[in-house]
């Protein structure tokens, strides 16, 4: 019998040091599979951003750039523009790409940069340790909303993948999550799919994933899959909001 | 190659392109834009890339994704700009990564103005950008000196891993001179080493590369600080560059002034000269590595009783101008710093009411 | 030995071409030559200058305060510098716009209707070649033939303009007395 199960050729034998029931491992592991599957790990740079993922170098087995906090999608810019035969790659969390990356993102997007984004969304600040982020969901206890996250002082929480399809530019934009194996399945799609696009040189390509935070969100991994699926699921509908051929 | 009449904005751009550079990426402010202007047109000659970025704070990383690469890259930008390019310049430097920044500057803090400046020196010699690092900096006195040291900066940058800074003010990006690009220069990048993010079918390796700048092992980040320190220590060997100008005279002054302020500077030391009055100039061409030697022996010499920084600032380099001269001699500075240049007539006004005192 | 000329006028006269192609043609005679602008919101339909320096030998300064020479293409511009012109220089107003003299004595002035002429000869766009060619005449500051192929140089992209500019061109020769 052949074997049936592998670390992917894109991960390296590093442990990672995400917390217990983090879902930063599915989605890096998705990542290394689909760069497997279309053979494009030998021209892939990633680019790490500030947060829990900032040593996400440690874990993919390619190139790798590491970017100041909210600045990937530039240096992924400039990859692009001065290699387009590379692939690249933007791998970030809320506060990283919603808050003070939100102008590189949209400008990235709008400008129709040929790389692909997975962005993070678990509604806080997880590596500085539970700050409120600007996916934080209304009356979400944060270190920095003590009392949870007031809308009338900080607004409602952003939603990137309606935000992003709202420019005129072609491009693809998914929200999915990986809360359940069936929804894991689907993730990996649209991850596949963004890559693919860059690979055809079609058009800039985003994925959110709606993920956990146990350790900032002071719950148990099984309950911060419930809470994610009850609370965010809802206001963060999955799906795909603009694809190229629209 | 005949010479040609262009604007010192334009020539830096060209002189970019003849240094093999074929990336640009900038953001539009005054008093440089003609740089953007004019690569936004010749880039697409050459098969090059030219991008306007949405703020400097995103140029400053696309040059850094770019340099990453091992790509030639380049920006201009001014004072305003370069504030907030310098945390890239920060993380660009941490990196390891070579890069050519030009400054253009003009009058601060703040807005300011849009005149002529060296306001920047402090933030590019000391810092700018958190941590530590430094910059090699030179600083151009007209068109022509851009040119070459714009050449120049990409085998530097190269040289030492690490972002080059040209220094110069909005009169040497407006005015124009005449200018010569070498004949038959072919560039040497330096930059197709292993350590570049260029894809490991690029390499022809099984090896990634890895472009970072953290480093939470203190050991490691010691180490790593110590290996950019050692590159900054070769720069003070390697790369002085300053020009010395009626140093052999018994000068009864010493003058240290660079960039645009110099020239003024050297039509004063001219005019004095011909009254019979011998006043010598150190100019620095490299503002870091700074000829420390240099004007610490011009200051010693026995004729010399006064050493004045003559700057568009409120008197920044005159700190290192004092360190150099190692109490030897009284330093002072003179200057203007809102957009005025001074004269010749000032500058000769001044000198003597020094030496009459 | 060195020679200053301030042009200045209003922004769309032409006024930094004139400089340029001054300086240009002193460039091609093989002389030390700069070229340097007001810039900034001036340039925004106020007024515009841009001093143009010649030399033998390496320019210092480019802050020049009293020019040898001045092309004043607007009245402002002939009060704020016809009393910072050196003693001998020539001062050339366009008196088509400007309906006074600079006061001074000891100056050469020359009188052009510049944006008449340039009607005249079918378009007041070309004023400002007139009063360069006029200027360049009169000051001796370069030569005229040169001018002339450095005017024909920097329309060979529009060579539908050329004829005009370059009758524009004798105009001011004319105009200046030879």
């Amino acid at each position: 019998m052949g074997k049936t199960f592998s670390k992917p050729e894109a991960l390296t034998d590093a442990h990672t040091h995400y917390c217990p029931g983090c879902t930063h491992g599915i989605v890096h592991r998705l990542v290394a599979e689909v760069i497997d599957e279309l053979g494009i790990r030998e021209n892939t740079v990633g680019i790490a951003p500030v947060g829990c993922a900032v040593m996400a170098y440690n874990y993919f087995d390619c190139d790798f750039q590491e970017a100041a906090h909210g600045r990937a999608p530039a240096m992924a810019t400039g990859i692009k523009r001065v290699r387009p035969d590379l692939m690249a790659f933007t791998y970030q969390g809320d506060g990283d790409l919603a808050s003070i990356g939100m102008g590189e993102i949209v400008h990235a997007a709008n400008r129709g940069e040929k790389f692909t984004t997975i962005f993070i969304n678990n509604a806080i600040y997880g590596m500085t340790g539970g700050q409120m982020a600007p996916t934080t969901m209304p009356g979400q206890r944060a270190t920095t909303a003590p009392a949870g996250r007031d809308v009338e002082a900080t607004g409602m929480p952003i939603r990137m993948c309606e935000l992003l399809s709202t420019l005129a530019t072609p491009g693809y934009i998914s929200r999915q999550t990986v809360l359940k194996p069936k929804y894991v399945n689907k993730a990996k799609k649209a991850i596949k799919k963004a890559f693919e696009y860059q690979k055809e040189n079609r058009c800039y390509s985003f994925v959110e994933i709606v993920s956990t935070c146990p350790t900032n969100w002071g719950m148990t991994p099984l309950d911060s899959l419930k809470w994610a699926e009850d609370t965010l699921l809802p206001y963060y509908p999955l799906g795909e909001f603009k694809t190229p051929e629209e | 190659m005949a010479k040609v009449l262009m604007k010192g904005n334009e020539a830096i751009g060209e002189a970019a392109i003849r240094a093999g550079c074929k990336n640009y990426f900038a953001y539009p402010i005054t008093p440089q834009s003609e740089v953007a202007e004019y690569l936004a047109k010749r880039m697409p000659e050459v098969d090059g890339v030219f991008l306007q970025g949405e703020s400097e704070v995103a140029v400053g990383y696309m040059i850094f994704g770019a340099a990453a690469c091992g790509e030639r890259v380049m920006t201009t930008s001014s004072s305003p700009g370069v504030s907030l390019m310098s945390e890239a310049i920060s993380y660009i430097a941490g990196a390891r990564c070579p890069a050519v920044f030009v400054n253009i500057m003009r009058g601060g803090p703040g807005l300011g103005g849009i005149l002529p400046s060296q306001a920047d020196y402090f933030q590019a010699t000391k810092g700018g950008g958190h941590g530590d690092y430094r910059l090699l900096v030179m600083a151009p006195e007209g068109v022509q000196e851009a040119v070459d040291m714009t050449m120049k900066a990409f085998d530097l940058a190269e040289k030492y891993r690490g972002p080059v800074m040209i220094m110069g003010d909005g009169l040497i990006g407006q005015m124009m001179e005449p200018v010569e690009f070498p004949e038959d220069f072919t560039p040497t990048p330096m930059n197709n080493d292993d350590w570049a993010t260029s894809g490991m079918a690029t390499r022809g390796t099984d090896k990634r590369n890895l472009v970072k700048s953290l480093f939470l092992d203190p050991k490691q980040l010691n180490d790593h600080n110590l290996l950019l320190k050692a590159g900054y220590d070769r720069m003070r060997q390697e790369e002085v560059r300053y020009e010395g100008y009626n140093t052999d005279a018994e000068y009864k002054l010493l003058i240290v002034s660079y960039g645009t302020m110099s020239r003024v500077c050297k039509t004063a030391i001219d005019t004095m000269k011909e009254e019979g009055l011998e006043i010598g100039m150190v100019r620095p061409q490299t503002l870091f590595p700074f000829p420390e030697q240099a004007i610490h022996d011009a200051a010693a010499k026995e004729s010399c009783s006064h050493v004045v920084s003559i700057e568009l600032s409120m008197g920044q380099m005159v700190e290192d101008v004092d360190r150099c001269v190692k109490g030897q001699r009284p330093v002072t500075w003179y200057g203007e710093c809102g957009g005025d240049i001074p004269t010749p007539e000032e500058i000769i006004d001044h000198v003597k009411s020094l030496l009459k005192n | 030995m060195q020679k200053e000329v301030m042009f200045a006028g209003f922004g769309g006269q032409g006024i930094l071409l004139s400089a340029k192609l001054l300086a240009y043609a002193a460039m091609e005679q093989g002389a030390e030559v700069m070229w340097i602008p007001s810039y900034g919101p001036e340039m925004r339909g106020g007024t515009a200058y841009c001093t143009v320096v010649v030399s033998d030998k390496l320019i210092g300064s480019p802050i020049i305060k009293n020019p040898t020479h001045l092309v004043a293409m607007n009245r402002p511009s002939l009060e704020k510098f016809a009393p910072v012109v050196k003693p001998d220089g020539v001062v050339l107003i366009n008196s088509s716009l400007i309906p006074v003299r600079s006061g001074r004595d000891d100056v050469r002035e020359l009188i052009v209707p510049a944006n008449e002429a340039a009607v005249k000869l079918g378009s007041v766009k070309c004023a400002n070649i007139i009063a360069v060619s006029a200027f360049a005449a009169m000051s001796k500051m370069v030569d005229v033939d040169i001018l002339r192929e450095c005017v024909k140089k920097e329309f060979a992209k529009k060579p539908k303009i050329i004829p005009l500019n370059m009758k524009a061109f004798d105009e001011g020769l004319k105009i200046a007395g030879m």
